[in-house]
């Protein structure tokens, strides 16, 4: 029991640690910018006695330590601070534009999911034919041409030319002002106030770039499932179940699939937090306004404390999703419980 | 069966896209609103919240869009100006109210113009100029025995700059009752107003969701009542994802296109793009702390290095047109000579005469695609004769940043005026008596450390000049100096270019952001 408690302390001592470094490593590299963060508040022209008092409201006149030890103080409490580029508090434009990338990472993983590994199991059954050759291409497609450029070909075709989805925007304008805001997740918040049509727009919205983030995960997930399956079917039990007479369906789900889910579901919960951490060109091209491009422009202007509350949130969703795994992995294979 | 289903599947995926057509009581604008920091008219200092902030309040005065050397009526019904000429009367419109029903009062003017000066954010400098502080407003605005609104001011200008000065951003009135009503720890209602409205325009704020969408309803009280219910400006950061947009009618009006986009649109009948000229003129400075670029032989030899017709007509397809004084057009007295063109030859012969053989500088500019095209074509047209050069991209603010710190050799930028006045130009442009490190100056020649005596004199006496005949000519003749002999080379003046769905008619759109107005626009 005591030692239990013991781990626990220090894995939150330690996560507590990891934490204020990425903090410090994010501080400081927002403070070494060449650019002077006041400028968005007060513009360039202002006179030198409105720069001066922006600057003492930023704390931008204190040492960096007193700035730093400050900020972490408050970020204890929950004030993360005041974006200078929204003019408002950091957690509220989380709470905006994080359940956007929220939504659409999620979404994505699932495709990515859904689709790369059953096409990663059946390039690893068809090894060196030419459905492996052809996925194996399909998969550099995805992982090689900028997502930007296909992004803007798809809403062309599919949006533009075909009309099969809805364009850029989470909703459409009817929805956008009506739909009343909770979780600022579009599907969530629909389904809460019954408005089934908001929700299937919504879905249209969601379909093309879901898709297109989906393909650049599966595009890993199936190189990765390929690999792992193909380590497995050259070892002995699989041969043995071969020749009990097993179905290759058989062979690859029930026999091969419980060895290699773990080191999958760290791939996948990998992949994930790469999509979580927002995907900037994709957010452009789809007019999407999530986290990573509320991020990327803060970095623009020197707005540390956008900066900092963004990376924070990001590093917490990491380390989640490995203590996830971790568990799951404890939990998936016997040896580990031992 | 497998055939069947998969067209099944299509059908209902083609029955569930969405409806190709914007709403009927809404206008749907798309445009990159990144930019907005604050839609607090005290605070409001970005070129898409000024256009914001001049739907939704009003003034005493305005200017006129079409013509903003014009000033015209708003909250105030007429003004006059005092018999020793230092003083303005307004009387204010009878029946004006604010979206919220309170009547427009005198209490209110006084309360915007203090506050703008107590907040002391970005525009405060526009009021200030007047001799305005927060202890001596109450002395400077006051109400007369019939309850019209008296302004005085201190300093050595004239009743026509005053009401320049009136009509600008942090001129606008707000609803003193429902400002203080939420107050938060004494902010003025500052927090507040940056996601609400308390003023007298054609629109109200119904929602804003900082960089995605800002709605806009019309207000109900307003004297002349918007044509449409709505407005709905969504944030589109990409010009090509806009283009799509406005093609596919879920866009009634597309702001930012580049010149690739408006080209392609051309094309489209049920497209319509306008031209709007912007005030914004565009500039190569050099920095007089290099040694180097002091040569006024090497200032004449680059006017005539830069291919100003085919940077306008063929690179940005109009997008700029080429002007080479301080002034835009549209402002009285803007000169609108052209003198220098692409001469490499002659550009050579300047600099050999000098003594000048090779030379090489850095230039900082904006990493934008619009900066980096003209960039790269100078930098081809400089070579020519023999300048050299480096070209150093990077964000607007820090470009700014370097800029403000004198850290940069040459500089590619652009200046837009604060105020409808030429002084505000002249002031950046040819107005410099102190030099020193110590005492900032946000204008041109200061950054540039181009110290001028004599033009200084020349500006101040074109601000007191009350003739407007007089005053225009006198800023002629300034420009002309700085056009013939200045480390800074004037080089273009922006052009707006809309595109519009061609059922979409009235909108207005001036030379500034502030003139931009939505209030007759039909769809």
């Amino acid at each position: 029991m005591r030692s239990t408690l013991l781990t626990v302390l220090q894995s939150v001592l330690s996560l507590a640690l990891m934490l204020v470094v990425l903090l410090l490593v994010t501080f400081l590299i927002g403070k070494a910018a060449p650019i002077d963060p006041v400028l968005k508040v007060v513009g360039d022209r202002a006179t030198p006695e409105a720069y001066q008092q922006a600057l003492i409201e930023l704390g931008l006149d204190q040492p960096l330590h007193v700035q730093f030890i400050r900020y972490t103080l408050h970020a204890v409490q929950g004030d993360l601070g005041k974006s200078t580029s929204t003019g408002r508090a950091v957690v509220a434009d989380l709470k905006q534009y994080f359940p956007a990338t929220l939504e659409l990472a999620t979404a994505g993983i699932l495709i990515g999911t859904l689709v790369g590994v059953p096409l990663g199991m059946l390039a690893a059954h068809h090894h060196n034919r030419w459905i492996d050759q052809l996925l194996r291409m399909v998969c550099l497609v995805g992982y090689s041409v900028p997502v930007f450029w296909l992004g803007l070909i798809g809403l062309l075709v599919f949006y533009a030319k075909l009309g099969w989805v809805a364009g850029p925007g989470r909703l459409d304008d009817v929805y956008l002002y009506t739909l009343p805001s909770w979780s600022n997740l579009v599907l969530v918040d629909a389904i809460r106030a019954g408005n089934m049509q908001a929700a299937r727009n919504g879905v249209m919205h969601l379909l093309l770039p879901a898709t297109l983030l989906g393909y650049f995960s599966l595009a890993y997930i199936s190189r990765m499932t390929r690999g792992f399956f193909l380590e497995e079917l050259g070892k002995e039990y699989v041969m043995t179940a071969r020749i009990k007479g097993a179905s290759e369906l058989r062979v690859l789900l029930q026999h091969v699939m419980p060895n290699v889910v773990a080191p999958l579901v760290t791939v996948i919960s990998l992949s994930y937090a790469v999509l979580l951490e927002g995907a900037v060109l994709t957010e452009t091209v789809f007019s999407w306004p999530g986290i990573g491009l509320y991020i990327t422009n803060a970095l623009f202007s020197a707005d540390v404390a956008a900066v900092l509350g963004g990376t924070l949130l990001i590093g917490i969703c990491f380390v989640l999703l490995n203590t996830a795994t971790d568990l799951f992995g404890h939990l998936a294979d016997p040896r580990l419980r031992r | 069966m497998k055939k069947r289903l998969s067209i099944a599947l299509l059908g209902a995926l083609m029955s569930l896209g969405a409806s190709a057509a914007t709403p009927k009581d809404t206008l749907v604008v798309v445009k990159n609103i990144e930019d907005i920091v604050s839609l607090d008219p005290a605070e409001a200092f970005e070129f898409s919240s000024g256009e914001m902030v001049s739907n939704i309040y009003e003034g005493l005065i305005q200017y006129d869009s079409k013509d903003p050397s014009k000033i015209q009526s708003a909250l105030a019904a007429t003004w006059k100006t005092g018999a020793d000429g230092k003083s303005l009367e307004f009387t204010l419109r009878n029946s004006a109210k604010f979206a919220s029903g309170n009547p427009v009062r005198f209490e209110d003017v006084l309360f915007s113009y203090r506050r703008v000066l107590r907040l002391n954010k970005a525009p405060a400098f526009i009021l200030s100029q007047l001799g305005w502080t927060n202890d001596n407003i109450a002395q400077m605005v006051t109400k007369t025995a019939t309850g019209a609104v008296a302004v005085a001011w201190s300093g050595d200008f004239g009743p026509g700059y005053v009401l320049n000065v009136l009509a600008a951003r942090p001129g606008n009135i707000v609803d003193e009752k429902l400002v203080l009503q939420n107050e938060q720890a004494g902010d003025l209602g500052n927090v507040w107003l940056k996601g609400n409205s308390a003023g007298s325009g054609p629109f109200k704020l119904k929602l804003y969701k900082p960089k995605e969408v800002l709605l806009l309803e019309a207000n109900k009280q307003a004297s002349a009542a918007p044509k449409v219910d709505n407005i709905l400006i969504k944030n589109v950061t990409e010009p090509a994802t806009q283009r799509l947009l406005i093609e596919s009618n879920d866009a009634d009006i597309a702001r930012d296109l580049g010149p690739d986009q408006i080209q392609a649109l051309r094309a489209n009948k049920d497209i319509r793009i306008e031209d709007y000229p912007q005030a914004a003129v565009h500039f190569i400075s050099l920095n007089l702390k290099h040694e180097k670029l002091r040569n006024p032989a090497l200032w004449e030899a680059m006017r005539y290095l830069v291919d100003y017709d085919g940077i306008s007509k063929q690179l940005l397809k109009n997008q700029m047109r080429v002007h080479q004084a301080f002034l835009p057009v549209g402002f009285a007295g803007a000169l609108t000579t052209t003198p220098f063109k692409l001469d490499p030859e002659r550009a050579k012969g300047i600099l050999t005469k000098a003594g000048i053989n090779g030379i090489e500088m850095n230039m900082d500019l904006i990493n934008s695609p619009k900066f980096m095209d003209m960039a790269q074509s100078m930098q081809a047209t400089m070579a020519k004769a023999g300048i050299k050069l480096n070209l150093l991209p990077g964000t607007g603010a820090q470009v700014i940043t370097r800029y403000r710190a004198r850290q940069h050799e040459a500089m590619l930028l652009y200046w837009g005026p604060d105020f409808f006045d030429p002084h505000s130009n002249a002031k950046a442009f040819a107005y410099n008596l102190d030099n020193s490190d110590g005492s900032y100056q946000s204008t041109t020649t200061w950054r540039n450390s181009w110290l001028i005596p004599e033009l200084s004199a020349k500006t101040l006496a074109a601000l007191k000049e009350a003739d407007p005949a007089k005053r225009a000519a006198a800023y002629m003749a300034i420009q002309q100096e700085v056009q013939a002999r200045s480390p800074i080379i004037m080089t273009f003046q922006e052009q707006g270019q809309v595109a519009f769905r061609s059922n979409v008619k009235g909108y207005v759109q001036g030379s500034v952001a502030d003139l931009i107005k939505y209030e007759g626009v039909t769809k």
